[in-house]
């Protein structure tokens, strides 16, 4: 390689910085989405990149479904002090208790869809203009025709067959009053991606990344974790196994890998020898083909 | 994939974006479909979920087509409407492939595709030879400045994998490419996407052919030189001011290297106002580099206190940067709504918002046979032409054939705040 030729996923990272200093020149509030999950700890290292020596120009947003995994905050409240970072929470139980979202009945219920509202919510009460999401297109099919900036109307809806053209990297972040938008910049990594640049750049995750013993059950095909809240079948039977998450979401849509990885290296020989899509151990893509496009155009993640 | 996966290896490749360009049964979704399934980069489940659909469509083999359709609507009417992103990665190799619809009428969408390509394939159906789509796709690969263009001759199985076929199209795309490019890097693959034959592996099927397959171009083309290395352009993107007490006094200038070698010490010249200084450092979170180049993301700190902001260039004293508010540029138009001669736009051209006044339509281009219309007023959707705008403020630019960054610009309706047209600066 020549020594004027980047390396691909320092070229992804001058990308992922580049699109973050355009949310900052082109939004008065933005703020950035994030889960606890490895994609949006990368955000948050991307972003101490783009602006240093200042400070992340922008607050934290954690939707908080009240269904977490114990590490997950622990994490999160550590990574806030060590970058300096103003946090707010969503409260997926505050919706419920104000009458804004109704929890879901059944076996399979989950607080994954109610988040939608949460974040509305906040977006909206907060008047913010961008809200920055580590979703990227080698995901799930309908992320794959994500943009850059992804306009949302005042209702927070994306129109998927309506988008406006991305060209070169002439992003149009221009909207009316009370829409805004989702800006993606790892839109082009993919998970191996993400994990070596984590393994490169030495990027702390919360332990439940790497194999633990915990109590699990097994539902069609996916390793769930037990907790009170959680109702399970009768022939479900709690099993204490060792797992680790591939992706992190809230307890209830979280599948667990039976795994004994516990270093990132060992993470990536995984993921290198694995068969299965990241979003395949997700419980909330399973509802139906076209799950993820339509929480998404109702103003999912 | 049960060999030990090396990470230093995979934090040593390169990154190579190109565009997929074909009629609607060219068989470009089998194609892409062919290289991800034969690079092994589709999954068991995304596999499963194709079989079932296949079978469930009365396909009898599994249609490697719809690994790229992404939206409901796509699917249920088997169209690719929008552009979509794939990736894949050999051990050389990571590569982003924008794949666009074929249909005529998707100008727009291949335009866009093609704006951050290093390479285009355009598919011919070996039947059909070369036919006015290729016309418009190959005019719209060196419209946007592609450096490489990759010719893949399709469906060489029901040719009998005949070496006179292959032979006659890549004549009649040579005397066609000729006219429009000549020196444009264009190589020609004769391929079956369908069965596999040269597009990962070499075919057996066609040995009068040496020139490697599909897969080893996408590896081997070189790609360090699509940047202009000549001529320092650094757009200001953002003003980074601390205001702590470790770094009081701090101001950096982030953005994008556009073009050229920056060092510090190096002689600058800050546009339009005019002045000069020098570069002090090179900013990154993980300490000072003694040089930035283009793609790269960094803050640069200058000697003197000058006045800078976002929209600003700093570039290099003695290269020759235009600056005008009078501009000339091709443009590909990409809304339903017509564009208004004497109409205003606002113009998104690097980090500067400016807005702008059309003032005439020099031609708009019959993108089949390159015949210049100077007649017409009315330019629409999916038309390729040539205008003259005067902006509210200069531009600094380059012409888009010797920097992309610097040389393109996007129009924005005022109204509907919809990206209308792309630009590139004659």
């Amino acid at each position: 390689m020549d020594n004027y030729q980047l390396t691909h996923l320092k070229e992804l990272e001058s990308e992922a910085i580049y699109v973050l200093r355009e949310v900052a020149a082109q939004f008065e509030r933005p703020v950035l989405l994030f889960s606890g999950g490895k994609d949006s700890i990368v955000l948050v290292h991307l972003s101490r990149k783009a602006f240093f020596p200042a400070r992340i120009p922008f607050p934290l947003l954690h939707i908080d479904t009240g269904h977490n995994f114990d590490e997950t905050i622990e994490f999160r409240d550590r990574l806030i002090r060590s970058v300096n970072a103003r946090l707010l929470v969503g409260s997926v139980q505050e919706s419920i208790d104000n009458g804004r979202a109704v929890e879901e009945e059944g076996i399979n219920a989950s607080r994954n869809v109610l988040q939608t509202v949460t974040l509305l919510d906040a977006i909206e009460s907060n008047k913010f203009d961008a809200a920055i999401g580590g979703a990227r297109r080698d995901e799930e099919k309908a992320r794959a025709k994500e943009r850059f900036f992804s306009h949302r109307d005042e209702f927070g809806q994306w129109d998927p067959k309506n988008q406006r053209p991305e060209l070169w990297y002439l992003f149009n972040g221009k909207k009316r009053m009370g829409e805004h938008f989702r800006v993606f910049p790892i839109s082009n990594w993919t998970e191996m991606d993400v994990w070596q640049y984590i393994l490169a750049e030495n990027i702390d995750l919360p332990s439940i990344y790497f194999t633990h013993k915990r109590d699990v059950f097994y539902r069609d095909g996916v390793w769930l974790a037990a907790a009170s809240f959680m109702k399970m079948k009768p022939s479900e039977k709690v099993e204490y196994r060792k797992v680790r998450c591939r992706t992190v979401g809230d307890i209830s849509c979280t599948g667990l890998t039976l795994s004994t990885a516990d270093t990132v290296e060992d993470i990536i020989q995984e993921i290198a020898a694995t068969r299965v899509t990241e979003r395949g151990g997700r419980y909330d893509d399973k509802r139906s083909e076209a799950a993820m496009e339509d929480r998404k155009k109702e103003g999912y993640f | 994939m049960e060999q030990t996966f090396s990470s230093k290896a995979y934090l040593d490749m390169e990154l190579l974006r190109f565009t997929t360009a074909g009629s609607v049964d060219d068989g470009k979704s089998t194609l892409i479909g062919r290289l991800l399934y034969d690079s092994k980069s589709i999954f068991e489940d995304q596999l499963d979920a194709v079989k079932r659909a296949s079978v469930q469509k009365g396909s009898e083999f599994i249609n490697l087509a719809l690994f790229t359709d992404g939206l409901r609507a796509e699917r249920e009417q088997g169209i690719t409407i929008d552009v979509a992103y794939r990736y894949f990665a050999t051990p050389q190799r990571k590569f982003i492939i924008a794949d666009t619809p074929g249909h005529i009428q998707y100008t727009r969408n291949m335009v866009t595709g093609a704006s951050t390509a290093n390479a285009a394939i355009v598919l011919v159906d070996a039947r059909n030879g070369v036919i006015e789509q290729t016309h418009r796709h190959t005019f719209i690969a060196s419209l946007l400045g592609i450096p490489h263009i990759i010719v893949c001759i399709n469906k060489m199985d029901l040719m009998d994998f005949g070496e006179e076929v292959y032979t006659s199209i890549k004549d009649d795309f040579q005397a066609f490419a000729q006219q429009i490019f000549p020196g444009q890097d264009i190589r020609f693959i004769p391929i079956s996407a369908l069965k596999g034959d040269n597009v990962v592996k070499p075919s057996a099927n066609m040995p009068w052919y040496t020139g490697g397959a599909l897969l080893h171009h996408l590896e081997t083309i070189p790609i360090s030189q699509d940047h202009d290395l000549k001529n320092q352009r650094f757009p200001v993107q953002y003003v980074i001011r601390p205001e702590s007490d470790e770094f009081h006094d701090y101001r950096g200038y982030a953005g994008r290297v556009a073009g050229g070698f920056f060092h510090p010490g190096d002689k600058i010249v800050v546009l339009p106002s005019g002045i000069e200084s020098e570069i002090a450092s090179i900013d990154t979170l993980t300490g000072p580099v003694a040089e930035a180049h283009p793609p790269m993301s960094v803050t640069l700190t200058l000697k003197d206190d000058v006045d800078l902001s976002r929209g600003d260039m700093i570039a290099g004293t003695g290269t020759a940067l235009f600056q005008n508010r009078d501009i000339t540029a091709m443009i590909c138009w990409m809304n339903q709504k017509p564009l208004q001669i004497h109409g205003k736009y606002v113009l998104k051209h690097t980090t500067n918002d400016a807005r702008c006044v059309i003032q005439d339509i020099d031609y708009v281009l019959n993108i089949s046979t390159l015949e210049k219309i100077t007649k017409t007023k009315t330019i629409r959707m999916n038309d390729i032409a040539r205008i003259r705008l005067r902006s509210t403020k200069p531009l600094c630019f380059d012409p888009y054939t010797t920097n992309r960054i610097t040389g393109s610009l996007i129009l924005i309706d005022e109204t509907t705040n919809e990206t209308v047209a792309a630009g590139m600066i004659v």
